[in-house]
C-alpha cells in the first residue's frame, strides 16, 4: 500500500517534470521561428548593409542610377524600378485572369469541370520556380523573340509611345517576357485566394439577385465580388510580394542589365536577379555590403506587403466573413 | 421596346463576361500543359539511367551525369528536412495548444504566416553571413541551415491549422481522465491530427525540393561528389541553373532531364497530400 503511493508520487513528479519540459521545448521551439529568426535575419541584413549606408548615405544609395562594381559605383535606383516595373506589369497581367478564374471555379463551371481546373491552377503553384525560369529561357524566350515580338513591333509601329515602349531588338530576355513568366507564377496564388474568399459569400444573398431578376454576371459582380472586395485585396498583395520576391524564374529572363530599361523589349534587373547573380562575384566589402542593402530593401517592403495582407484576412476571418 | 433592349443588352453583357470567364481558366490551363507538356517531352527524350549514376565529364565533352547533384540534394534536403520539420511541428504545437489566448504568441503566429511568403533569397543571404563568411568558403551546411529555415515556418502554420481543427471536446475527455496537457497533447490532439500534419510536412518537403535560390551562395555547387557538410555540395537545382545558362545542348538536355525528375517528385508529394486530404473528407 505504502509502496504503491510512493510509486504513484513518483509517477506523478515525473509527469509534472515532463510538463514543464514539454512545455519549454514547444515554446522555445515557437519563439525561434516566430521571433529569433525573423530577428535574427533584420539584424543581419541590417549590419550588413551598413558599411554602404555610411559610405554613400541612404538616400544617394536608393536613388543613384549608376551601378558599377568595377570603379565601386553601387546605386539601387535600377533594382528597384526593374522589380517595379516587371511587378507591375505581371500583377497587370494576372489580376483579371486570376479573378476569372475564380469566377469560373467558383459560380460557372459544372461540378466535374471545377474539379478539374482547381487541380490543375494548384499544380501551377507548385512547379518550381527554377523549371519556369529554365522554360521561360529555353523555350518560351526564343519563341517570343522570333514571333510574338516582332509582331508586336509591327503592329505598333506607327502608334506613337507605344512604338517606344516596344523599340530595340527583340531578343526575348526582356521585361516583356520576365513580366509574362511571372504572371503566370501569381496566378495560382491569387486565385486560391480569392477563391476561397468567392465560396465564402452567403448563399441567400446571391439567390435574392436571382430572385430580383439578375443576370449571372450581375449578381457576380453587385454580390459576390463585392462581398469579397477585402479577400481579393490581400490575395492581391500577398500576390505582390510574390511577384517582387521571385528569383529564379526572373533570374534567367532578365538579361542582369543594371539599367533602367527605356522599353519593353530591354533587358533588364531587379533585386532578386542582381542577388543571385552577384552574391557569388563580390569581391569587395563593399559590393557585399550594397548587396546586402537590396536584400534588406528586399526583405522590409516584402514584410510590410505580407503584413498587411495578412492583418485584412485575418479581421475578415474573425469577422466570419472567410 | 425599350425595356426589351435593355434585357437583351444585359444578356448580352452577361454572356460576354461569363465567355471572358471561361477563357481565363482556359489561359491558366493553356500555360501549364505547356510548361508540362515541354518538360515530359524534352526530359523523358533526355533521360537515361546514366544521369544518375555517372558524375560529370569537363565542361564541352559530351556524356557523363548528374550523380554527385542527386547524391547533394538529398542530403541537404533530407537534413535540412530533419532540423526543420520537428522544430516546425512543435512550434505549430505551441501556438495551438498553449499560446492561443497570449498576445504574444498571436503575434509570433502572425510573423510566422508572413514568414512562409517571404523571399527564401532572403534567408539565403542571411545563411551566408553567419555559416559562409565565417569559414570562408561555401558549404553544404549553410544550405541545409537555409533550407530548414525556410520549411520551418511552413509546417508550424499547417501543424497550426490542423490541430484547431481537432474538436475541442476530445482534449476535454482526456483532460476528465486525468491527463497531464503534455499527454492530452501528444496523445489525443496530435495524434488525432496526424494526417493533417503530415500533409503539411509533405507540402514542406515539396517546397523545399524546388528551392534555388537559397542554395546559389550557401551550399553553392561542387563537379566531384561531395559527402561532406562543411564543403561545397551541389545540387540539382542549382545545376539545372548552371546548365540552362551554359552554352552546351548536352548540358540543357541533362537540365531537362533533372527538371522531370525534380518535377516528378513534387508531382508524387502532392498528390499523396490530395489523398490524404482526401481519405480525411470521407
Amino acid at each position: 500500500m505504502v509502496e504503491e503511493t510512493i510509486l504513484e508520487t513518483k509517477e506523478r513528479k515525473k509527469a509534472e517534470k515532463l510538463e514543464v519540459v514539454f512545455k519549454a521545448i514547444f515554446g522555445f521551439s515557437a519563439i525561434t521561428v516566430g521571433l529569433i529568426i525573423p530577428t535574427v535575419v533584420f539584424i543581419v541584413l541590417l549590419a550588413e548593409s551598413k558599411l554602404i549606408i555610411e559610405k554613400k548615405g541612404l538616400i544617394k544609395f536608393l536613388l543613384s542610377q549608376k551601378w558599377d562594381p568595377v570603379s565601386d559605383e553601387f546605386g539601387a535606383l535600377p533594382m528597384i524600378v526593374g522589380t517595379l516595373i516587371s511587378t507591375f506589369i505581371s500583377m497587370l497581367l494576372a489580376t483579371p485572369i486570376a479573378i476569372g478564374i475564380s469566377i469560373f471555379v467558383v459560380e460557372l463551371a459544372p461540378r466535374w469541370l471545377k474539379e478539374i481546373i482547381r487541380q490543375a491552377i494548384d499544380l501551377l503553384g507548385i512547379i518550381p520556380s527554377v523549371i519556369y525560369g529554365m522554360w521561360g529561357f529555353l523555350v518560351l524566350a526564343p519563341f517570343m523573340a522570333t514571333k510574338v515580338e516582332p509582331f508586336i513591333q509591327r503592329a505598333l509601329i506607327n502608334i506613337p509611345i507605344l512604338n517606344e515602349l516596344t523599340s530595340g531588338t527583340s531578343t526575348g530576355i526582356d521585361v516583356l517576357t520576365t513580366s509574362l513568366v511571372l504572371s503566370i507564377m501569381i496566378i495560382p496564388f491569387m486565385s486560391s485566394i480569392v477563391r476561397e474568399a468567392f465560396e465564402m459569400v452567403n448563399p441567400l444573398v446571391k439567390e435574392s439577385a436571382y430572385a430580383l431578376g439578375a443576370t449571372k454576371w450581375e449578381v457576380i459582380t453587385t454580390v459576390v465580388i463585392r462581398s469579397s472586395i477585402p479577400g481579393i485585396a490581400g490575395g492581391f498583395i500577398i500576390s505582390l510580394g510574390r511577384a517582387i520576391g521571385e528569383t529564379m524564374a526572373v533570374a534567367f529572363l532578365a538579361g542582369n542589365r543594371p539599367e533602367i530599361p527605356r522599353s519593353l523589349l530591354e533587358p533588364f534587373t531587379t533585386i532578386t536577379v542582381a542577388l543571385a547573380n552577384q552574391f557569388t562575384e563580390a569581391d569587395t566589402e563593399l559590393y557585399l555590403s550594397a548587396l546586402y542593402a537590396l536584400a534588406l530593401i528586399l526583405f522590409i517592403t516584402s514584410f510590410i506587403m505580407l503584413l498587411t495582407a495578412k492583418i485584412i484576412l485575418y479581421r475578415l476571418s474573425r469577422n466570419g466573413q472567410i | 421596346m425599350v425595356k426589351s433592349n435593355i434585357v437583351t443588352l444585359r444578356k448580352a453583357k452577361n454572356s460576354i463576361m461569363l465567355l471572358l470567364c471561361f477563357i481565363s481558366a482556359i489561359y491558366g490551363i493553356f500555360w501549364l500543359f505547356w510548361i508540362l507538356i515541354t518538360l515530359v517531352i524534352k526530359g523523358s527524350e533526355a533521360f537515361s539511367l546514366k544521369l544518375l549514376y555517372l558524375d560529370p565529364t569537363p565542361p564541352g565533352v559530351e556524356g557523363g551525369g548528374l550523380r554527385h547533384a542527386f547524391v547533394g540534394h538529398f542530403i541537404i534536403v533530407s537534413l535540412a528536412t530533419v532540423i526543420g520539420i520537428p522544430i516546425g511541428i512543435m512550434a505549430g504545437i505551441f501556438f495551438s495548444e498553449y499560446g492561443k489566448r497570449s498576445r504574444l504568441f498571436t503575434v509570433l503566429r502572425m510573423i510566422t504566416d508572413i514568414l512562409v511568403s517571404v523571399p527564401t533569397i532572403i534567408v539565403g543571404a542571411t545563411v551566408y553571413a553567419i555559416l559562409v563568411k565565417p569559414l570562408h568558403h561555401f558549404n553544404a551546411l549553410s544550405g541545409i541551415v537555409a533550407l530548414s529555415i525556410i520549411i520551418m515556418p511552413i509546417v508550424a502554420i499547417t501543424t497550426n491549422e490542423m490541430l484547431k481543427l481537432v474538436p475541442n471536446n476530445l482534449r476535454e475527455a482526456a483532460y476528465a481522465l486525468g491527463s497531464y496537457k503534455w499527454e492530452v497533447t501528444l496523445k489525443v490532439t496530435v495524434r488525432a491530427a496526424r494526417n493533417g500534419i503530415l500533409t503539411g510536412v509533405l507540402t514542406g518537403i515539396a517546397r523545399i525540393i524546388g528551392e534555388t535560390a537559397p542554395l546559389l551562395f550557401t551550399s553553392f555547387s561542387n563537379q566531384y561528389l561531395n559527402l561532406n557538410i562543411l564543403k561545397p555540395m551541389a545540387s540539382l537545382t542549382v545545376y539545372i541553373f548552371n546548365y540552362v545558362m551554359g552554352p552546351y545542348e548536352y548540358w540543357h538536355q541533362q537540365a531537362w532531364a533533372s527538371a522531370l525528375i525534380l518535377t516528378l517528385i513534387i508531382l508524387l508529394l502532392f498528390g499523396i497530400t490530395r489523398l490524404i486530404i482526401r481519405e480525411r473528407r470521407k
